[in-house]
């Protein structure tokens, strides 16, 4: 075991990938002698040459495109976006394109590709650095979509989503990658897609949450107990689609009580659909409203006073809890 | 067969391009690269696709490569390197490069013929597509179809800058604009253009100029379209022409002909008759093949 910040684990899943399959490269804006943006791919490309750590032109669609032929021709590419905000440049790639091959291949043929990159907010980057646009892909059939949380998760996570067979969105969010250091084991471990994870156990409350989110609900849960004496259980979803319904349902059987918290924002955002099928198949078992947590319905604003407005955090978790628990 | 209602989808014929798809594909191998559109019927029989397995896409059967799930426009086969395009024209074209870049990736020397219409120059894919396979000095042969309408838009609505093939030289990328109802001579420069992809000589822009004879599709009735620049066309018909240089050049006789047509027909026949008989797939099956395993 050793002590990872997220960005090192997702490095370390990268390069062990890497020399794991030789099918394996990387391809994005400035990741190669560079190492890119954020450092991500830093040492890749001395290691494993500019064929496998490619450098691109500011090109969101064609890096997609070329990903596609590319996994089409046998290879598992991992494409960088810069920043997750701009994933929109290559949104008809990934949502026409890579999502719908399977489909039209008679689902004999995938695009085994992962599409990477930071997203999130709490660095004041303004509208075009701090986006969570997740929901845009769990809409789509034919995606999988991921979201860490931790250095331990992230390393399992990366492992898998490369294994995949299928395209996978996978978001790590900005704030978390220098921010948070974790356990993460020497020896070679993955993490399925599709399987959310309890990362604190309680009675009272269930918070269904992911990624930044989760840190901040964890922090709430445990000022809950200080001076509430709730005992708040926290589910981190970390694959966003396939959404692993069963974890979330066990959890919400036990404590008849749901807040889904989300940076994203309040309309349609992945929250929405996990409530509805919280209504839809445990309604029973639920004393009070399902309750959520979310951005506004606004751009991610720059000032720090608006974006601190703006996130959802700490506070406005443990506020809506004692809202839910006196229901 | 459309008009009897037999074809369920849209029906987007390729008269008056065919040298295209003919000569562009003739000299393929079976590990090149296709990604061929919606007007290019002759290029998934060059790369070997059955006209069964293609007659089973078209009307929406199971025994179809897609199972039933798209139409025949959007057809891919990857037993035969063909790429399925989309209604989106023009998005395959970066797939096409990555499919040509993945080859170099593995040490081998295929090729990847990437097809388009003029009007889909205009998006930023294409572009995008273009720019990076000159940065990566890619084995990719663009043939951009310009049958003068997309949709019922003329060139001159959607090229800026006139001439197409010239853009090619913004990327140091060699350009050719060429009639492309003379087959032979289609053949000729996409067999140099292939021959130079082969041997790490990098892309080529082919501008192949052509007529579409019908409508955009089987609904549109085309008033837009001028009877006399139709007329005009129809004189340069690709297979008449190659059909008169078979009779000048190897007296090739009205008999061969006749025996040639009813082959094709038989064949055609045949596939229409196995399609027909094939089962459509069952409503549930819709939930398959969103993901492969």
């Amino acid at each position: 075991m050793s002590q990872k910040t997220l960005i090192e684990a997702i490095r370390d899943g990268l390069r062990e990938e890497m020399e794991r399959d030789d099918t394996v490269f990387i391809l994005g804006e400035d990741v190669g002698a560079y190492g890119g943006a954020f450092k991500v791919t830093d040492g890749l490309y001395n290691q494993f040459g500019d064929q496998r750590v490619r450098d691109t032109p500011i090109s969101e669609s064609a890096i997609v495109g070329y990903a596609i032929g590319a996994a089409l021709m046998g290879m598992r590419p991992v494409a960088e976006m810069q920043f997750m905000d701009f994933i929109s440049c290559g949104f008809d790639q990934i949502v026409n394109q890579a999502a719908t091959m399977a489909y039209r291949y008679g689902g004999d043929t995938g695009v085994p590709l992962v599409v990477r990159g930071p997203s999130g907010g709490g660095i004041s980057g303004g509208l075009f650095h701090s986006q969570t646009p997740e929901a845009w892909f769990t809409h789509t059939p034919g995606l999988k979509v991921v979201c860490p949380s931790t250095p331990y998760d992230a390393k399992g996570l990366i492992r898998s989503s490369i294994r995949d067979n299928n395209p996978v969105i996978f978001f790590e969010h900005k704030y978390l990658y220098r921010s948070i250091k974790g356990e993460v084991p020497e020896e070679e471990y993955v993490i399925p897609l599709g399987e959310a994870d309890v990362k604190l156990e309680g009675d009272d409350l269930t918070i269904v949450t992911y990624g930044w989110m989760v840190h901040q609900s964890i922090a709430a849960a445990q000022q809950l107990e200080k001076e509430d004496g709730l005992s708040v259980e926290v589910i981190d979803l970390r694959t966003l689609s396939p959404l692993d319904r069963e974890t979330i349902f066990e959890s919400v059987k036990k404590t008849n009580r749901a807040l889904l918290v989300q940076e994203d924002k309040f309309t349609g955002g992945i929250m929405s659909d996990v409530s509805a099928q919280i209504t839809e198949s445990i309604f029973e078992h639920l004393d009070a409203p399902v309750m959520r947590v979310t951005a506004p319905d606004t751009p991610t604003p720059y000032a720090p006073p608006l974006e601190k407005f703006y996130l959802p955090n700490q506070e406005k978790i443990v506020a809506a809890a004692r809202k839910l628990a006196a229901y | 067969m459309s008009r009897q209602g037999k074809i369920i989808g849209g029906v987007y014929l390729g008269r008056g391009q065919e040298a295209i798809s003919v000569g562009t594909t003739f000299d393929l191998r079976n590990d090149d690269i296709v990604s061929p559109i919606h007007r290019d019927m002759g290029v998934f029989l060059l790369k070997g696709m059955p006209m069964r397995n293609l007659m089973c896409q078209i009307l929406g059967r199971k025994a179809g490569p897609s199972k039933g799930k798209d139409s025949w426009s959007h057809t891919g086969d990857m037993r035969y390197n063909i790429l399925a395009s989309s209604s989106m024209l023009g998005s395959s074209v970066p797939i096409a490069c990555g499919a040509a870049l993945a080859t170099r990736m593995r040490g081998l020397d295929s090729v990847a013929v990437t097809y388009f219409g003029e009007g889909s120059t205009a998006r930023g894919d294409i572009h995008e597509a273009m720019n990076m396979a000159a940065i990566y000095n890619l084995p990719v042969i663009f043939i951009c179809e310009n049958n003068q309408w997309a949709y019922s838009t003329p060139p001159d609505r959607e090229i800026g800058g006139g001439k197409i093939a010239k853009r090619a030289s913004a990327y140091g990328m060699e350009g050719l604009s060429l009639d492309a109802n003379d087959v032979l001579l289609v053949y000729e420069k996409v067999r140099d253009a292939i021959h130079r992809a082969r041997q790490g000589g990098g892309p080529t822009f082919i501008e192949c100029v052509t007529y579409r004879m019908m409508g955009h599709s089987e609904h549109d009735q085309a008033a837009y379209m001028d009877k006399n620049q139709t007329a005009a066309w129809e004189r340069r018909d690709p297979i008449g022409r190659f059909k008169q240089y078979l009779v000048e050049q190897v007296q090739f006789t009205e008999s061969e002909d006749k025996r040639m047509t009813e082959r094709i027909e038989a064949e055609i026949a045949d596939a229409r008759k196995f399609a027909e008989s094939q089962p459509f797939p069952e409503g549930p099956e819709a939930l398959e093949g969103v993901f492969v395993p």
